[in-house]
């Protein structure tokens, strides 16, 4: 059961974190008709901003200040080189965010180095944020942050007791982007300037002749997506690794959820920021194969066919590749995508 | 048809100028080996003419169908790994010539094709582009997975030189698979001209232009890009198979995203938009891979500035620049902007060195600092840990970047101003 909870945890948050990033994603695309490549570059240039800015500053400004950074650096490329080919369709605008997404990798290998760095999270969110205490005699209780350490060892054979401790940077990973969710929501519908966003989704030239900049929407939009990115870098990079493939673990996984949500859906990139977290935290967890399988349905297999390097292939090892499976059988049963509303 | 239509001149039966073309390209595959006879000369021209064959094979895609596929080299990877197992079965009995092998890698490059296209022609446009990115994910996630296909980390070897010997072709000596190269390429390439004057090349066209017009007349569009990403699928299971006789060995990074990446900058460098932009462009990437690779540890960074710059600038690519200035030369004014060209050459030149010079200090502290701080560059002895390097490569940079703008301005408005008289001679022949 705990193993369960803190599994389903673990999923949410990556999966969160996964929303983070395909949200920016998502807005820019459904504004501009833009799919950024560079956005998970974005991403790995918050961790690595994040990490310079928290040398200085500590680990909270830094929280702040980086995705501002990097912000104004994406509004800095649209104004520049995104407007500029604009006007030659959409293909050359998707070419010349892949172009930027080498020389951002090479920059980031330039400045930073191409080993990992030691990103740590501050104190505060070191260490568990709660336990899951298992008692064979108890039963299952909840202790905030980490169990006193006789709790979990001392107790003798007889009384199993097992505690499953959940990391506060998932918490707090959790957290951000549930917050974030809410600003990004209530921005977009609450306010002026979401109400002049979501008309010149639709109808630019209206918002146009109304008297608004459209161009500078845009701008604002896409370093807004920026920012998102780099403030997931930030939490992504002291979370898990800050290294110069970060950006390409990450990136293809959210063009995926992008797809699979259906292109330009927000809610849908919501559910398949969720379904692909849930769904590659547990894989990795399991360790049956189609050879267990068979055992526990009690089918004798000969040996040749137990050491054949496919039914021995578990689910944890085929775990990567469960998000691009799970697109490919969207495409094939729901072409528009989870929650699309156009087909494309 | 009257004769005024006609944009080029035909004599019958025998279209000289294509005539004159083909046999130069002919001839000029031929006789590479004998201007460039180092060793190293014959593998650098043999991987041109695989990276001619996968760039076109590409550009059947991008250019003509108007699909960016970001997972190329899931067809020329695959079909690499066949025609290794073809070529490693050949010693096993399997009765087949080795200059064969490569129709292996091509019929599997049409079998994967059919399987993954079936997908990812379902759609077009972004999401065609994120299919065949997660497929080529997919692809190369399986092939660290199933070590007996892919030969896990260590990729899986072999001999070309197996079975009987016809004609005293061994394959043992490069030249030889050279020739081999030298002569699929020559063939794909016809092929692949062919396929543009064909129907079906046509409509892949209009399908790229105006899909839903296309609809109306009462063609499939997908069936018409299910079709050409067959036909690109074979053509790049060629190369594939090509790539595997000439290194002898494939890894897993021959499916990979880097790969695939590669394949869409250069054909996108070389130009998409005429036939031959292609085969500029995978001179360039081997170019690319084996010199610039040698000269400098950042050209991954130079090839994405460039990358970008074009995309800006001219986004038809090299060859579209080549084909502007034959049209200047044609109406004769070329002469008028030549020395605009050499100014602004000389700006870039400048402009260039001072950002190498600095990106190449930036380098040399980030990963040689063991070897001290002196480094050369273009024959200057730069001191990466002093003031006075960075300050002459920073002036350098500027006084490039200064220079460069000012004849940027000049040329733009000479450039138009050209253009224009063009126009006018235009019109003022048609009125004739």
């Amino acid at each position: 059961m705990e193993f369960f909870i803190i599994s389903m945890l673990n999923g949410l948050s990556y999966g969160l974190l996964l929303f983070m990033l395909s949200s920016g994603l998502t807005l820019i695309f459904s504004m501009m008709g833009v799919l950024n490549f560079a956005h998970a570059s974005f991403y790995m240039l918050g961790a690595y901003i994040g990490y310079t800015v928290s040398r200085f500053t500590g680990f909270w400004p830094a929280l702040l200040l980086a995705p501002l950074l990097v912000g104004a650096l994406g509004a800095l490329f649209e104004r520049l080189c995104l407007r500029r080919v604009h006007k030659f369709g959409h293909v050359p605008e998707l070419l010349i965010t892949f172009g930027l997404s080498y020389v951002i990798i090479e920059l980031v290998q330039l400045v930073w180095g191409r080993i990992a760095l030691e990103f740590r999270p501050p104190p505060v969110l070191q260490g568990p944020l709660f336990t899951l205490v298992n008692d064979a005699a108890k039963g299952l209780s909840l202790l905030w942050g980490a169990a006193p350490a006789g709790l979990c060892s001392a107790a003798e054979a007889a009384a199993r007791v097992v505690c499953s401790p959940f990391p506060a940077t998932r918490g707090f990973m959790m957290l951000v982007a549930l917050v974030m969710l809410g600003a990004v929501w209530l921005l977009l519908t609450r306010t002026r300037i979401g109400l002049v966003i979501q008309a010149a989704l639709t109808h630019p030239e209206a918002v146009e002749a109304l008297g608004h900049n459209v161009p500078r929407v845009f701008m604002m939009v896409f370093g807004a997506g920026s920012a998102l990115a780099g403030l997931a870098g930030v939490i992504g990079g002291s979370t898990f690794l800050t290294e110069p493939a970060m950006a390409a673990t990450v990136g293809s996984v959210i063009f995926v959820v992008v797809v699979v949500g259906g292109m330009g859906s927000l809610s849908g990139a919501f559910l398949a920021s969720v379904l692909i977290g849930v769904l590659q935290t547990f894989a990795v967890a399991f360790d049956y194969s189609l050879a267990t399988l068979a055992q526990h349905l009690g089918l004798n297999l000969g040996p040749a066919a137990m050491n054949n390097s496919y039914v021995k292939l578990t689910l944890a090892q085929i775990a990567p590749i469960l998000p691009y499976l799970f697109l490919v059988l969207i495409l094939i049963f729901r072409p528009r995508g989870l929650l699309g509303k156009r087909e494309g | 048809m009257n004769i005024r239509g006609k944009t080029h001149y035909e004599f019958k039966p025998l279209n000289v100028a294509r005539w004159l073309i083909w046999s130069l390209f002919a001839l000029v595959l031929a006789a590479m080996p004998l201007l460039f006879n180092s060793g190293l000369a014959i593998t650098v021209l043999s991987q041109m003419g695989i990276a001619i064959i996968a760039c076109l094979s590409y550009n059947m895609l991008l250019g003509q169908g108007g699909m960016l596929s970001f997972g190329h080299a899931v067809y020329t990877g695959l079909g690499a790994f066949l025609a290794m197992h073809a070529l490693n079965s050949i010693g096993g009995g399997l009765p087949l010539p080795v200059s064969l092998v490569p129709l292996v890698g091509g019929l599997a490059g049409i079998g994967f094709a059919v399987l993954f296209g079936y997908v990812s022609t379902r759609k077009s446009g972004t999401t065609f582009a994120m299919i065949t990115l997660g497929l080529g994910e997919l692809v190369f996630a399986l092939s660290l997975m199933i070590p007996e296909f892919f030969g896990g980390e260590g990729g899986v070897s072999g001999n070309r030189v197996v079975g009987p010997v016809r004609a005293g072709i061994s394959f043992g000596p490069p030249v030889q698979v050279y020739y081999l190269i030298a002569l699929y390429t020559f063939l794909a390439v016809a092929a692949m001209y062919a396929f543009t004057r064909t129907p079906l090349g046509r409509m892949l066209n209009a399908v790229r232009d105006n899909p839903e017009r296309v609809e109306f007349v009462g063609y499939n569009t997908r069936m018409i890009r299910y079709i050409a990403f067959i036909l690109a699928g074979f053509f790049a299971g060629i190369a594939g198979g090509l790539g595997a006789l000439n290194f002898e060995i494939v890894t897993a990074e021959v499916v990979g995203a880097g790969r695939s990446g590669a394949y869409l900058l250069f054909t996108f460098l070389g130009g998409a938009t005429f036939f031959f932009g292609p085969i500029i462009g995978g001179v360039l990437m081997v170019l690319a891979f084996v010199l610039l690779s040698e000269f400098t540890k950042a050209w991954l960074l130079y090839l994405g500035l460039i990358f970008m710059f074009m995309v800006m600038y001219a986004p038809g690519g090299i060859s579209s620049l080549i084909m502007m200035n034959l049209r200047l030369a044609a109406y004769g004014k070329l002469r008028q902007i030549w020395v605009s060209y050499l100014a602004l050459g000389v700006c870039a030149l400048v402009l260039l060195a001072g950002a190498g010079a600095m990106i190449e200090m930036v380098y040399h502290l980030q990963l040689g600092s063991a070897v001290g701080s002196q480094l050369h560059f273009l024959g200057v002895s730069l001191n990466a840990a002093s003031f006075n390097s960075w300050f002459g490569a920073g002036f350098v940079l500027l006084t490039g970047l200064g220079l460069f703008e000012l004849t940027r301005r000049q040329f733009l408005s000479e450039w138009s101003e050209i253009q224009e008289s063009i126009e006018k001679e235009i019109k003022r022949q048609e009125a004739l």
